[in-house]
This record gives structure tokens, sequence and C-alpha cells, in this order.
């Protein structure tokens, strides 16, 4: 039930500017992951929005209202912290009734809320314990609960998963997908730097990089089309191989001269124009397959081979270039090591990029 | 000898005895007493590292034995005595003491202390401490602060003589009512209310102390809780006191207790100003005042002072392994 809107938006501590630009539109219902490298301001961005921060430059609008100077309290919106930032000295029912009474409900809404609450995350028979007798998992959700009996319009989770081991991880990311399910009207926005919470849980991802969003998509938008080598690299795991080249020629399918040798064809479009123009193919491992009877993109030897079972890893020698060359092969694949591969991709797989930018949004 | 060669001379000689006896302890124990030899070494070299722990405890153990345990038990025994120690006389001491207005004045008068003292010191330490944290000039303040905790007593109740003195030449009280155009009076000298000019010497000295470790506490408290409240609509006050207080509770306790054990303690204040009288007198004092005159009386105010605070001191040490722990 509530847009957010971001215009200009710019934090700086004193002359240091850490954002700068952030233009955002967020419709109501929405799960948006801030996602980025650490220290690209996701968790700063996060803060302004809840107020914890203050806003230096442009303006955050909340259902339309513009929001830079509002108290945190009345923005409607509730935020989980990464440490949980359980108030220790309280109850769980105390700590999730603590705003309602600073509020001066009435005490049986806010029983009927707590308990509500307490329902809806399984806490029931945690109510009268200590945080400090509750599991890691347990106090999360003591956490999230807090934030449900606000009934806010805006959810903020910062980082709400990172002090919590792996398994529980996943349960409890699933737990969060399940509460946006059940409450299709609330915006949230969940900030993370684990690219599986950012796929599996975004409607929309935004990318934050170099003090600015980087791209704002879906996640499959981010991980087909990036619009620049940042997030192309930055979205799947292992990130996508860069080769440097020359466009040789244009037209519905571009063919691509590499510097270390090899060709590409990519289904990216371009003009007669372009013809000359030093560009960078992507390809993700993923999307590599042994060059049979064509020309290959990449030609190498096998120096580290990582069976997973379902995938293989190779990686190949790479002279000078800064991350080694990866290409995930399905099955397995453990006698290739010290083998030379060539390997090819699907022109529709291949990404072009100049200066950076992606050739397909021009 | 010079005071600084005799101060070396001792320095040398402690640390020295000290490394002598831990070597020479340790060993005897591992040479002569259980040497790693024999039908079974594995025994005996188990054996001496069960006794190797005592080697050390020792020397902490005898001193606290010569230095406290013996006085208390000392204490108790000699309370028994009359004043020169010669004859028994059971619990005539303490009878002869309930009997003395004196002493059932001094008893109100440090309960009125235990009372005040400690609550006034936390609470004003407490408030230095959040109100210092929030302004630039808060080190300076809390350095002011913190400064009378540097005076011993006997100095500090001297500068409040001066504040106190009935003089409007001298005294700054009177300096006040003197501008007023009213007349000079005498603090020190008004019945019953002059424990409470007396007790705010304390309460100046002992802010400082609650303020600085109630301030360390307050800066422990983690942030995110701090702006969970604020998230949560908190203000300033129910920031305060529903969500900082409340998480160094132990801290203040300590802090509490700290100051009532001192308080029970504290006879130079009393001793220096009013010397108990005008209906000032405090335990301690009462009892410096039979020191040297009536051991045995004396002894034995020092045993009831000893009694009131154990149960003080027994809390606050529950309480700071508690947040220790």
């Amino acid at each position: 039930m509530a847009d957010l809107k971001l215009e200009n938006v710019a934090k700086s501590y004193g002359e240091v500017q850490v954002l700068k630009d952030i233009d955002l539109d967020i419709k109501a219902g929405e799960l948006i992951v801030f996602v980025g490298p650490s220290g690209c301001g996701k968790s700063t961005l996060l803060r302004m929005i809840a107020g914890l921060e203050k806003i230096t430059g442009g303006t955050l609008e909340i259902d339309g209202v513009r929001m830079n100077d509002v108290p945190p309290a009345n923005r409607g919106i509730a935020m989980v912290f990464q440490s949980y930032a359980l108030y220790p000295h309280m109850t769980v029912r105390d700590n999730m009734a603590f705003a309602l009474k600073i509020a001066k409900m009435p005490q049986a809404e806010i029983d009927a809320a707590v308990e509500k609450a307490a329902r809806m995350l399984q806490l029931e028979p945690y109510l009268d314990r200590l945080p400090k007798a509750l599991s890691g998992g347990q106090r999360q959700r003591v956490a999230i609960g807090r934030a449900i009996v606000r009934d806010p319009k805006v959810y903020l989770f910062d980082e709400p998963l990172s002090n919590l081991d792996a398994a529980l991880r996943v349960a409890t990311r699933i737990e969060i997908a399940q509460l946006k399910e059940a409450m299709p009207e609330r915006t949230m926005i969940y900030v993370t730097h684990d690219q599986v919470e950012a796929m599996t849980l975004a409607s929309r991802i935004v990318v934050l990089a170099n003090k600015g969003i980087a791209q704002v998509g879906t996640p499959l938008e981010l991980y087909e089309k990036p619009q620049n080598e940042f997030v192309a690299q930055f979205i799947g795991s292992p990130s996508m191989n860069l080769f440097p080249g020359e466009v040789v020629e244009t037209g519905a399918t571009t063919v691509v001269k590499l510097d270390r040798g090899g060709v590409a064809r990519s289904s990216v479009p371009t003009q007669p124009a372009d013809k000359g123009l030093k560009v960078n193919i992507g390809v993700r491992p993923e999307d590599f397959v042994p060059a049979e009877g064509v020309e290959p993109i990449y030609t190498g030897r096998v120096d580290i081979v990582e069976a997973l079972g379902e995938v293989t890893l190779l990686y190949f020698e790479a002279e000078g270039e800064r991350d080694p060359i990866i290409a995930k092969l399905p099955g397995i694949h453990h006698d290739r090591r010290h083998s030379e591969i060539g390997l090819t991709a699907d022109p529709s797989k291949v990404h072009l990029f100049a200066n950076g930018q992606s050739l397909l949004y021009r | 000898m010079s005071p600084i060669l005799q101060g070396i001379i001792t320095i040398v000689l402690g640390v020295g005895g000290c490394v002598t006896y831990f070597y020479a302890s340790n060993l005897i124990l591992d040479k002569v007493i259980f040497p790693p030899k024999g039908s079974d070494p594995g025994r005996n070299i188990n054996r001496a590292n069960a006794v190797r722990p005592w080697l050390f405890l020792f020397p902490a153990i005898f001193a606290l034995g010569l230095y406290l345990a013996y006085p208390v038990v000392g204490s108790a025994w000699r309370s028994l005595f009359d004043r020169d120690g010669a004859q028994f006389i059971g619990l005539g001491n303490y009878e002869k003491l309930a009997a003395d207005p004196t002493f059932r004045q001094a008893v109100f008068n440090n309960f009125l202390w235990v009372l005040v003292v400690p609550a006034a010191a936390t609470f004003f330490g407490l408030m230095a401490a959040q109100l210092t944290d929030r302004i630039k000039w808060g080190n300076i303040a809390k350095s002011l602060i913190f400064m009378p905790m540097a005076i011993s007593f006997v100095g500090a109740s001297l500068i409040w003589k001066f504040v106190y003195a009935n003089n409007p030449q001298i005294g700054l009280i009177n300096a006040i009512r003197d501008y007023f155009q009213l007349q000079p009076i005498d603090p020190l000298q008004i019945p019953f209310w002059n424990n409470f000019f007396l007790m705010v010497i304390l309460v100046w000295i002992q802010t400082g102390f609650a303020m600085v470790i109630l301030s360390a506490a307050l800066r422990g408290i983690p942030e995110e809780t701090i702006e969970a409240a604020v998230l949560d609509g908190a203000n300033p006050f129910q920031l305060f006191f529903k969500i900082k207080v409340p998480q160094i509770m132990p801290t203040i306790v300590v802090v509490w207790t700290t100051i009532t054990i001192l308080v029970l303690k504290v006879f130079d204040i009393v001793y220096a100003t009013t010397g108990g009288n005008f209906g000032t007198q405090i335990l301690p004092s009462y009892m410096m005042q039979y020191m040297f005159r009536d051991d045995g009386r004396a002894t034995a105010v020092a045993f009831v002072i000893m009694i009131i605070v154990l149960p003080v001191m027994i809390w606050n040490i529950i309480q700071a392994r508690k947040e220790t722990r």
C-alpha cells in the first residue's frame, strides 16, 4: 500500500560523498533487494529510508509525502537489523509490544497483535523468555515479529540472515518469502550481499556500485541482460568471463574477432558504423560448450578442475588475465585436467560491452 | 639513608623475595618432595601438579589471613573486654552502646547517609554520564566532575567548610545571603539538615566515580537497540529510562553498593567539619571518638559497622560477578 520514491538522493559525510543521484521508484507490494559489494552504501541507503541517517540531498517520498525530515517512527516503516537488536532486558512479548505500548495502544489490542505475530512466526512457546534464552534463528524471528506487530507500510531488512548458519539461513529465507506472500500488499526493502538471497527473494534487484545505481531490474533481467560489465560480473557465480576484441562484422549477428585469437558471434545487433569498435564480449561460465566443428571463442589448457557432481568447473590457465577464465560444464569431467579445450557459446548468450556499457541498451 | 635508596631496596627485596619464593618452592616440590623418578614417576608428577596451585595461592592466603581474617576475629574478641583489655565483660560494650543516645543518633544518621548519598551520587553520575556524552565540551565537563575524586576527604571537607563558613567574606552561602541582605547563618549548626550539608560533600566527590563507570556502561549498550527503539517511536526520555537504564542496571547496582560501602566507612568528613557535634555523629566518627580512650567500645562499634556492611558487600560481589559473566 506504500509507494516509495527516491529522487536524486545523495549522502555525504562532510566532504566524503558516499551516494549520489539515486533515483528509484518502488511500487507498493514489491520486494526490492539492494545488493552491491561491501562499502557500496546499500545499508546507508536503507538507513536513510528508515530515517536513521540524514538525507543530505534529494527527496524521499512515501505515498507521495516528503519524508526527509519526518522522524523515523512516523514514516510507517519497521526495520529488522542484522544483529537483531532485541532489547535484552525484555521478554519476547515485551520486545514485540514495545512500539505499541509507546504508541499507547489499548492493552487488549497489543495482546492480540502480539499473539497474532507470535502465531505466524511460531514463537508462542517463547513469549515469556528473554532474548538470551533463544537460539539465533528464534531471535531473528522475534526481530521480524517486532516489525510485524507494528503493521508498517514498508518493511526494511538489513542483512537479516548474515548472522545465521547456512542451514538456518535457507530456512529463514524461505520464511521471509512466505511472509511476503502472506502480506502481498506490503512493500519490503531488503539489503544483502548474498546473491542467492537477492535472486530468490526479489521482485526487483537494485545493484549499487560506485556511489550510484548500476542497474535496476528483475533478477532474470539482471542475469540475462546486464546493462554494464559491473552488473554482468556481479550477478552470477562464478562471474561472467570477459574477452577483449574488435567488431569485424555487423548486422543482426555481430562477429567479434578476439584479441587473443578466436571468434565470437553474438546476437546483439550492431550498426555498420560499429565496425572496428573495440568491445568486450562476455560469456557466463555456464553458457560455454565445447567447440566441435566451429571456431572456438576461447581455447586454453585446463588448470584446475572442480567436480561438483552435477556440474564441473574448469579453470583455465590465464596469461596476463586478471581473473581466470572459468567454464561450467554439465556432468563430470575431472579427466580434463591439463588437456586443451576449445569453448564456444550460443550467439544469444554472448554479451557485448563497449566502454563497460552493454550494446543491448544503447 | 635517603628515602629513594630505601624505596629501591624495598622494591628489590620485595620483588626478589617473591621470585625466590616461587622459584625455590617449586624447585623443592619438583626435586625433593615429588621427584619424577622412582617406581611411578607419572604419579609423582601428577601429585606435584596438584600441589602447585597452592604454592602460588599461599602468599595471598597468608597475607589476607594475617591482615583480614585475624583482625576480624581479634576485634570480635577484643570488643568483649573492657577499656584497657584487662577484664572480660561479655557483651557489656554492646549494652553500653545500645544505651548511649549518641550511638543511636549515629546509627540513625548513618542510615540517612546510606539512603541519600549512594542514591544521589548514582543519580547525578548517571545524568552527568548521559548528558556529557551528547555535548561537544562533554569531555571537559567530565574531567571537572571527576576531579573531586582526586581530592582527599579531609581536603574536600575543608573546601566545603569555606563554602559553609559563617562569614559573608568567606562563605559562599552567606555571601549569597548577604547579597539578598539576609543575616549570615551557620549551615553546619542547623539541626538535622546539617547532616545533609555534610552529605553534599561526599556526593560531590562520588558523582565523578559514578559518572565514569556509568558512562563506560552507557557506551557499551549496542547502538542497534537504541536505533530500534527510535524506530519504535521512543522519545529521548523513554529511550533513556526504558532502553538504556535497564540495560546497565547491573552496573548501576554495583556503583550504588560500592558507594554504600564507602559511606559506611567515611569518617573524615564529619571529623573535619563538625567533629560529630550538632547531631551529625555517624558510626565511623563515633568510633574514632572512643579510639584510644576506650578501645573495647571502639572495637565494638567497628564490629557493628562490619556487620552492617557485610550484606551490602555480599550483594555487591554477587552483582559484580553477574555482570562479568
